[in-house]
């Protein structure tokens, strides 16, 4: 068989362009040989072993390719047959395994050398190798590589068939070639691999060894080039070129292997923008680094107002980092950046960064603004526009007469919200998912929303327009419901040292609404700082600047029974009959005033609602201090004596150490109590209507003189009754 | 996070608003190298910060040349001075399963509990008391088996058994990070038993040793997000808010820290 091929192959050493071809006459010509008898040398030989791989020949399947080198192993004189407990035999002997890669490339070689083009390559080494091949004949054998199974081929050529005690495993080698040959010739049509599998179930191993040559084969998305073929390339060079020393050198050979790697650059249809949203908001900041120098006319004017408006994030920033808590300096200084935006592109008085809101998908950036004077008044006219389509549509229902009655449930009353710069609504809230992106303003906040929220508990998705489920309906999506927590946080969590504000004594006469309590504040020009140390030791240095939320939902209280002037003008018309003349006052909800001390707020199941803490205990003379707030958990706040900040960063929770309970379920409605209006008589029977029968012959004789009228009545009864 | 990389680590976690101050960083920086020595550990992390009412502990973890060994875990209230704590057992564990609320901060602590034990003659009402040092132990433990993370790939399992750190480990891809199946639980897997041989058979042997977030119980237990424009993501956990992992795709850096009061949200299906 060997014989066969060796002249095969040198003819087509001689004729090259037909490279590809003659080697599937010799695959074909291998399987046949036993029968044909041409190889008359080694019968003795291939009596032992062309047998069994004539069987396996037919499979041609991957699974009897990972079985021929088996084989090999099994030595010459033993006869092989192609059972699997030899397989387990085979797996740690690591020079079958060398082998078995080794000869791998070759086959990968072949099955890339379809086209005669890449064969011809392959039979130069053949040549080449056939001329030094005398020299390390006795190395080859027990070493590897493509080029020594080319040289067996050739050496073999050259001693000539006799010389049989040469070496059975070149022998084998060179069959192992072949059929590694019509292996991969095998691999082109499907069709051969399936008669492999029935025969020879795949083993682990097999499945192993699949997966780590596919894995070997995983071409390189840089460069183009996997590492089996890069093995090969290499060791193809090694054996063609024969340096000294070979091992201490193979990373440069590696490296020269690679370098003499050539492959155009092709073009491909697609453009490649994987990382497009990189890009994307790379580009959005870029706008913010930018739009310093974006102002040209105006800059002056720009500029007056801006340095009012636009908070020192910075500054406060590195005094929370002092205390532990805080955004990176980057994201920071990105916020810093969009916050310029905003107050450059509203008519903004004093803008703050309020913190940052964590949610599932997106994270929120707060800001909190004030207008100036002239803000939006748009939206308020549109809210107004919807409460009185919703009038309307209650008026048309009043207009159907019907004899049925009708349902006389009212809805509670609802509460209106609060003017805007009042109360909850003092600060407009700007919302953004990441600096650069634009800012949204956040609605302004109703109490039916307030009330809402403090009976359930979501994560924020990042998303404004997602719709809240929750038991207790919330009244809006998610932008109503983070407008709701933030009025919360805000409420509960802002603080300030004592004296640091003060009530304006100037601004009484706007309040008309709420009497003997004051609800702004202004600075006080006269503020000494108070020192740190105080600070962290008393909580009662500390005090509230937020107006303190209501369980109505308010921070002014509004008597929901007798109705300000406004409500009466919009619900006059809607009904007379129940106006508030019932006597049944509703006390005045009242809460803590404003600027209260923050050591009255309420505890927590034991639990102090403050923490206060110096931010280091090294240095205290120029340590400041820290407040964090327990119930709200990630609520800031620091001051260093003369200034001060707040700040939140978190899921927008409030804590509580039980668990979230949905809130109860509201009374199920008595039914109308069984009494005299529902319950019917009995039908009269016989003796009464003729007792009533008799009666009223009595009657009418007794009384002939009224019958004209009483009839008369009856008459219209029955009248009636039609 | 490495004790090691922990500026650069603290830095990426920061969107998070879960930083040091500067004196704790430094502090921290100069003394986990010292428990690296004086304890002989093959590893240092930083494993986290629990905020108690009057004290914050500072927990730090050493690990072994076995990554999945058990490691040891030791305290700080000052980040200067470490103190060991023992290993948690189950019977710790449910011990303190009793206690709710916060922390206080102060180790010696024991908090009362009164329940109704069975004695010979009826019921009795017996006062348990139970140190803080106990609850923090197997809150930690609790943590660590619930929500400690690490990419796939980032550890390997050697022929012998121990798993090491992964030194080819180059990051996940793009696409491969935002997805939550790669990333496995820190801890001795527990659900990889119980898969089918299908299941099985697709599994890398030497990566995927251990079981992998997606199937976390209950669903939308993790927030995973991108964040500095793609160039960093961040999982939260949403069963034990506070908990952080962060991973730079296409580098090396990774790990978890958790900041927070030490409570399991246990409303979490209310709340998604």
């Amino acid at each position: 068989m060997e014989d066969l091929t060796s002249p095969k192959q040198e003819k087509a050493n001689q004729d090259p362009g037909e490279a590809g071809r003659p080697w599937e006459e010799i695959t074909a010509a291998s399987s046949q040989s036993p029968e044909s008898g041409l190889s008359e040398p080694l019968e003795l030989e291939h009596g032992l072993e062309t047998g069994p791989q004539l069987r396996r020949s037919p499979p041609q399947s991957p699974q009897s390719r990972a079985s021929t080198p088996l084989d090999d192993l099994t030595g010459p004189g033993t006869s092989s047959p192609p059972s699997l407990p030899q397989e387990g035999s085979y797996t740690p002997s690591s020079p079958a395994l060398t082998r078995q890669d080794l000869a791998v490339p070759w086959q990968s070689d072949k099955t890339s050398s379809v086209n005669p083009e890449a064969g011809t390559p392959h039979f130069h080494h053949l040549e080449q190798s056939s001329d030094k091949g005398e020299l390390t004949a006795s190395q080859t054998c027990q070493s590897e590589g493509t080029n020594f199974q080319q040289s067996l081929q050739t050496k073999h050529h050259l001693y000539g068939p006799e010389d049989v005690t040469y070496n059975n495993c070149k022998q084998k080698e060179l069959r192992f070639n072949i059929f590694e040959e019509e292996d991969s010739n095998s691999n082109y049509d499907l069709g051969h691999t399936e008669p492999g599998v029935s025969e020879v179930a795949p083993s682990m191993l097999e499945i192993a060894i699949q997966s780590a040559k596919a894995y070997l084969l995983k071409t390189s998305s840089k460069s183009g080039l996997n590492l089996y073929d890069h093995l090969s390339d290499m060791l193809t060079k090694v054996l063609d070129e024969r340096p000294e020393n070979a091992v201490d050198i193979i990373e440069s050979i590696s490296q020269d292997v690679k370098m003499a790697h050539f492959r155009k650059k092709l073009d491909t249809l697609q453009n490649e923008n994987e990382m497009l949203p990189t890009y994307e908001i790379a580009e959005k900041q870029r706008a913010l680094f930018l739009q310093g120098n974006l102002e040209g006319a105006d800059q002056e004017l720009e500029d007056e107002i801006a340095e009012n408006a636009l908070p020192n994030v910075m500054e406060s920033a590195f005094y929370f980092e002092q205390a532990g808590v805080g955004l990176g300096t980057d994201e920071t200084y990105r916020i810093f950046l969009a916050l310029k935006q905003l107050t450059d592109t509203h008519p903004i008085q004093r803008c703050r960064f309020w913190g940052k809101i964590l949610g599932v998908e997106m994270n929120y950036i707060v800001a909190e603004v004030e207008f100036r004077e002239g803000e939006d008044e748009e939206d308020v006219e549109e809210e107004e526009v919807t409460e009185e389509r919703d009038d309307a549509d209650s008026e048309a229902d009043e207009d159907d007469e019907d004899e049925l009655p009708r349902n006389f449930y009212k809805a509670p009353q609802a509460i209106p919200k609060e003017e805007n710069r009042m109360g909850a609504n003092k600060y407009v809230y700007f919302v953004c998912n990441e600096p650069g992106r634009p800012w949204v303003k956040l609605p302004s906040v109703t109490p039916a929303q307030i009330v809402t929220a403090r009976k359930i508990k979501k994560f924020f998705t990042g998303r404004l327009d997602t719709p809240i489920i929750s038991y207790p309906p919330f009244p809006g999506n998610e932008s109503n419901y983070l407008r709701a927590q933030i009025a919360r946080i805000s409420a509960g969590t802002h603080v300030s040292p004592l004296g640091f504000y003060q009530f304006g004594e100037e601004e009484g006469e706007e309040e008309e609404e709420v009497e003997g309590r004051r609800d702004s504040f202004e600075e006080n020009p006269d503020f000494e700082g108070i020192q740190v140390i105080d600070l962290v030791e008393s909580l009662s240095n500390w005090v509230h600047h937020v107006q303190h939320i209501l369980s109505q939902g308010r921070c002014n209280w509004f008597n929901p029974i007798q109705k300000s002037e406004e409500e009466e003008e919009e619900e006059d018309e809607e009904k007379e009959e129940e106006k508030g003349e019932e006597t049944d006052y509703i006390e005045q909800e009242v809460g803590p005033p404003l600027l209260t001390p923050i050591s009255e707020d309420l505890e927590i199941q034991n639990i102090p609602p403050w923490t206060t803490r110096l931010s280091s205990n090294l240095i205290p003379q120029y340590a400041i201090a820290v407040l964090r707030s327990n119930l709200w958990p990630g609520a800031y706040a620091f001051s260093n004596g003369k200034k001060f900040e707040n700040f939140y960063i978190g899921w927008g929770h409030k804590y509580s150490p039980d668990n979230y309970t949905p809130p109860a379920l509201p009374p199920v409605y008595q039914e109308y109590p069984s009494g005299a209006e529902i319950t019917e008589m009995d039908d009269p029977t016989v003796e009464e209507e003729q007792a009533f029968k008799a009666a009223q012959e009595a009657a009418v004789l007794s009384a002939e003189e009224n019958e004209e009228t009483e009839d008369d009545e009856e008459e219209e009864d029955d009248y009636d009754q039609e | 996070m490495d004790a090691e990389s922990l500026l650069l680590s603290l830095e990426l976690v920061s969107g998070s608003g879960q930083g040091l101050s500067p004196d704790r960083r430094a502090s921290l920086l100069t003394s986990l190298k010292l428990v690296k020595r004086d304890y002989r550990f093959d590893r240092v992390l930083f494993w986290g910060r629990i905020l108690g009412l009057v004290s914050d502990y500072y927990i730090a973890q050493g690990l072994s040349e076995d990554q999945l060994a058990p490691r040891k875990t030791l305290y700080s209230l000052n980040c200067m001075e470490w103190s060991l704590l023992p290993p948690a057992t189950e019977e710790m564990v449910a011990q303190t399963s009793v206690v709710k609320g916060r922390f206080m901060g102060d180790p010696s602590h024991e908090y009362e509990h009164t329940e109704l034990q069975k004695m010979n003659e009826g019921e009795e009402e017996v006062v348990v008391q139970i140190k803080e040092e106990t609850r923090l132990v197997s809150v930690i433990d609790q943590i660590d088996k619930a929500v400690a993370v690490i990419p796939r790939g980032a550890l390997f399992k050697t022929p012998f058994g121990p798993i090491h750190v992964n030194r080819t480990f180059e990051g996940l891809s793009l696409s491969e990070a935002k997805k939550l199946s790669s990333y496995f639980h820190f801890r001795e897997p527990v659900q990889l038993k119980n898969k089918t041989l299908l299941e099985k058979a697709d599994l890398d042997p030497s990566l995927d040793f251990m079981d992998s977030l997606e199937h976390d119980i209950p669903k939308g237990s993790w927030s995973i997000q991108m964040e500095k424009g793609n160039a960093l993501v961040v999982l939260r956990s949403l069963l034990w808010p506070g908990l952080t992992f962060f991973h730079a795709p296409h580098s090396k850096n990774c790990g978890y820290i958790y900041v927070g009061t030490g409570e399991k949200n246990i409303d979490l299906p209310f709340m998604l």
